[in-house]
């Protein structure tokens, strides 16, 4: 059955609630502002708008409540809206729920959610585009799931609500919304940690996550179009990071373009590049070329975001890049 | 007040006895450098521990920062594990990962001291909501100090807690100083009980130097929680007899202030109420004469105690489904 991704997430949200009486939503406006999407939440809303709590703008306290929740037994996903303000809600996310597990020697599990309506979207400007991705990597402790595709969307928020034991942000692009993919709500997940390869190829490994995910695989088809086969490795989750299916893919093509939708400093493709650097030099014929968002706050205006923008185009001319052509 | 039992008033006195001898050793072992860090004692502050935890049961949820000793120990972890653990040791509470602010024993419902100011808040509030809907009488408490009251968690919680009508009972301990300010100098609200009321909460300040005052306003509060009428904010005037942290020159006290510590003593204070009672001077110091030669012979043990296996740096980052678990573990 083919799903769009913003059914993915309703549909999960709306299984889990109904598999485990212990999921609770702490603020409750997951689709964001996109009205076709937020129709979707209805089901969800009319069957247990008891689990569903209304909360003030406060995103320290929210985040806070869902992590003691967490500690206590229930499994609350505390949504941000927009991903950027988890920066409001930053020390419970960073300081609290990512140490909690290790400072107390084991102890205490939080497996809460942080739901993030994230990315560059259109005109979010400067305080509305982050992507928090690549700065929340840098915390130990924490899962950040990165769904690229309607199918992980269902499948990741699912086990986040009801598998996982440990602290979870929860990456969601708004722009990914009316993808879509094939789902066969019997076939076993793949597992989490696992990378998926979502067009095989053999001339140049396109590695993608979220937003960067349909661009790769429509740069993929352009680059067919010239007699280039592209192999698309979507990651899905940015932690756990899944380094042997990236460097598997290198190996058999011999060619990496990271395309990433955050900075290029310290990102998650410098962080891939990085891999390949260490452990997998010895495969690359030309050197690793990132297409990812140049170390700037996204402007406002149309004509300058798209700049930045992380697109098929550039994907596909970092690919020729890298084949030399 | 009067309805304690003498057993009841000795075990107070023990507890005052035990978390001061304790705060004694650590401070004692920071000053030549075999506690690592920057402990925070509470000494001078026992009886708002004290009173409070007595009120407690094994499954109440409590929530501490970064001065929590006397919190953990009235709640009633093994000294010898908090010892351990305040020192860095593989028998601490948290196997030496937490240390002296970060005391965690989920077996005693401490649930979590968090070494941010304020970042326990929030997280008191979620365990409160979780046994509301659990429908179990338990509750949670959270101990903080005057200095949390400016941060802005603050205010979102007690919102919060008002709004959901939490089972959370707020302690304030306001020795009167942030850190090294005083509170007249970060804020014109004199009584941290008064932001109680705007979010709809009651909340009472109360004499934190004398146990018998905590214990009393504190089984009042909570019976009223547990009840179901929401949650209660419990200022409790204290004083903190050491600097911030050990180390701390205090220059910012007079000598007429250090000169007046011993009446506020909260230990004095039951010393002498107890001596009133009819108890002879000699029968109390042959109590904490035993618990200072029970303490010393814990804190002696816990010197002797193994360090972490460096192998096991890397356990517990993420709990044992953690997918990625493997490729965490390979660090070098």
């Amino acid at each position: 059955m083919k799903i769009t991704f913003a059914e993915g997430l309703a549909q999960a949200i709306y299984e889990a609630m109904a598999a485990d009486s212990r999921v609770v939503l702490i603020g409750s406006s997951f689709m964001g502002l996109n009205m076709t999407a937020r129709k979707l939440m209805e089901p969800a809303v009319r069957d247990y708008s008891d689990r569903m709590l209304v909360t003030p703008i406060s995103e320290l306290a929210l985040a806070g409540a869902g992590i003691g929740a967490a500690m206590c037994g229930q499994r609350p996903v505390v949504d941000l809206g927009t991903g950027s303000f988890i920066f409001q809600a930053f020390a419970q996310v960073v300081n609290e729920a990512a140490n909690i597990h290790y400072m107390s020697g084991g102890q205490s599990k939080a497996p809460v959610t942080f739901y993030c309506l994230a990315g560059m979207r259109g005109m979010g400007a400067a305080q509305h585009s982050h992507r928090t991705q690549a700065m929340l990597g840098q915390v130990p402790g924490l899962q950040i799931l990165t769904p690229g595709g309607a199918d992980d969307a269902y499948q990741l928020m699912k086990w986040s609500l009801l598998k996982s034991q440990n602290p979870t942000v929860f990456i969601c692009h708004s722009l990914l919304f009316t993808e879509t993919s094939e789902l066969d709500p019997n076939e076993p997940m793949l597992p989490v940690g696992r990378a998926r390869i979502r067009r095989q190829g053999s001339d140049v490994s396109i590695i993608a996550s979220s937003i960067t995910v349909p661009r790769a695989m429509a740069a993929a088809e352009l680059l067919e179009k010239q007699g280039i086969f592209a192999e698309v490795v979507d990651l899905r989750t940015v932690v756990p990071l899944d380094r042997e299916t990236i460097l598997k893919s290198v190996a058999k093509t011999g060619r990496a373009v990271i395309a990433d939708e955050c900075h290029k400093s310290f990102g998650v493709a410098a962080e891939i590049a990085a891999t390949l650097a260490e452990d997998g030099l010895s495969f690359l014929k030309a050197p690793v070329r990132r297409v990812v968002v140049p170390d700037v706050p996204i402007p406002f205006s149309q004509s300058l975001e798209e700049e930045l923008t992380v697109s098929t185009e550039k994907i596909v001319a970092a690919a020729l890049q890298v084949l030399g052509r | 007040m009067t309805d304690l039992s003498l057993k009841m008033l000795h075990r107070f006195y023990e507890q005052l006895w035990q978390i001061r001898f304790f705060e004694g050793h650590v401070q004692r072992l920071a000053a030549s450098g075999e506690v690592p860090g920057f402990p925070h004692l509470s000494t001078g502050q026992e009886a708002v521990a004290v009173g409070v935890c007595a009120n407690l049961t094994e499954g109440d949820m409590l929530f501490s920062g970064h001065r929590a000793h006397g919190h953990v120990l009235a709640k009633g972890s093994d000294p010898y594990a908090t010892f351990c653990e305040v020192i860095g040791r593989q028998d601490g509470l948290c196997q030496g990962r937490g240390g002296s602010m970060h005391l965690v024993d989920v077996s005693t419902g401490m649930l979590g001291a968090t070494g941010v100011v304020a970042g326990n808040l929030s997280l008191a509030a979620g365990a409160a909501w979780a046994a509301q809907v659990a429908n179990k009488e338990k509750i949670a408490v959270v101990f903080f100090g005057d200095g949390a009251t400016g941060s802005g968690v603050f205010h979102e919680t007690l919102n919060l807690a008002g709004l959901w009508q939490l089972p959370l009972l707020f302690v304030c301990e306001n020795n009167g100083m942030a850190e090294f300010t005083g509170r007249e100098e970060h804020s014109d609200v004199a009584k941290v009980s008064a932001f109680a009321a705007p979010y709809g909460i009651s909340a009472q300040t109360i004499d934190g130097n004398d146990v018998l005052v905590v214990n009393a306003a504190a089984r009042s509060a909570i019976q009223g929680i547990r009840a179901g009428s929401g949650p209660y904010l419990l200022e409790c005037m204290t004083y903190r007899m050491a600097g911030h942290y050990v180390g701390d020159a205090q220059h910012y006290r007079s000598k007429e202030e250090m000169a007046t510590m011993k009446e506020k003593d909260p230990i004095e204070r039951l010393r002498l109420h107890l001596l009133a009672k009819g108890d002879s001077a000699e029968e109390l110091e042959a109590i904490m004469q035993r618990v200072k030669a029970e303490m010393t012979a814990v804190v002696d043990r816990a010197r002797k105690a193994a360090h972490p296996d460096p192998a096991t740096v890397m356990d517990y980052v993420y709990s044992a489904d953690f997918p990625g678990r493997e490729e965490n573990a390979k660090w070098n």
